[in-house]
């Protein structure tokens, strides 16, 4: 059973991965990757500590409605997972 | 990311990406608050693939880059947080590589690499040599 998760709808003006189009977006964990440095740090020259990343495994449909091309098509996306919460509602 | 020019061309091109504006169906793209380079879902328009040998100044920018990020001045992170800050503009008035030595020697300058003011004195110098490689070749 993979752990449903959807994407945090945040909106920092900063530099960060996480793509617009993914956030409020829920998907599931298709693998956890290991821990990397977080980029969001690194692009400004710090130090930066090391965070899980997780591979995420979302529904086209789910992503761009109900009337996209072949919604049951998947894409997968490396999320951070500070940018990752629990979504069991999900369907 | 779509490319909206053609890297190595560096030429501008008509930016249809735009367009959702004017569609209803996608007005969940149109946030204030999404930044311009994160466009992942726009129409990205035809592919340029004609190709161009790079010139030696494109080269020596590729070379600064790895340098510069080899000797721990800075990420390739710090590269891309520079050429998305320039904002959308930048990319329909610079080349590929305009763009890479602008963010690399702002990412140097922000790493204690050198001073602006040592960056002046060496732009004079090398201004002085003249305006080609023949012209420098010859210089005193």
């Amino acid at each position: 059973m993979m752990q449903k998760v959807r994407v945090k709808p945040l909106m920092p003006p900063g530099h960060v991965r996480t793509p617009h189009y993914l956030r409020g977006k829920a998907g599931v964990i298709e693998r956890s990757l290991g821990a990397f440095p977080n980029p969001e740090d690194l692009a400004y020259g710090h130090d930066a500590p090391a965070l899980p990343l997780h591979r995420v495994r979302f529904r086209m449909g789910d992503i761009w409605g109900p009337d996209t091309p072949n919604p049951d098509d998947t894409l997968d996306a490396e999320i951070y997972d500070h940018w990752l919460e629990p979504a069991d509602d999900a369907p | 990311m779509a490319e909206k020019t053609n890297p190595q061309e560096g030429t501008p091109s008509k930016n249809p990406a735009r367009r959702w504006h004017d569609d209803p169906a996608r007005r969940w793209h149109d946030n204030p608050a999404r930044r311009w380079h994160d466009m992942g879902g726009d129409d990205a328009g035809p592919v340029p693939t004609d190709q161009h040998d790079f010139s030696l100044w494109e080269k020596r920018v590729d070379a600064l880059m790895i340098i510069g990020s080899a000797k721990g001045y800075f990420t390739v992170d710090g590269l891309r947080r520079v050429l998305e800050d320039m904002g959308e503009d930048a990319f329909e008035t610079m080349t590929y590589y305009e763009r890479w030595i602008a963010s690399v020697n702002q990412n140097l300058i922000e790493g204690g690499a050198y001073t602006t003011a040592e960056l002046a004195a060496k732009m004079d110098d090398v201004a002085r040599r003249g305006l080609t490689y023949g012209d420098a070749a010859g210089a005193p």
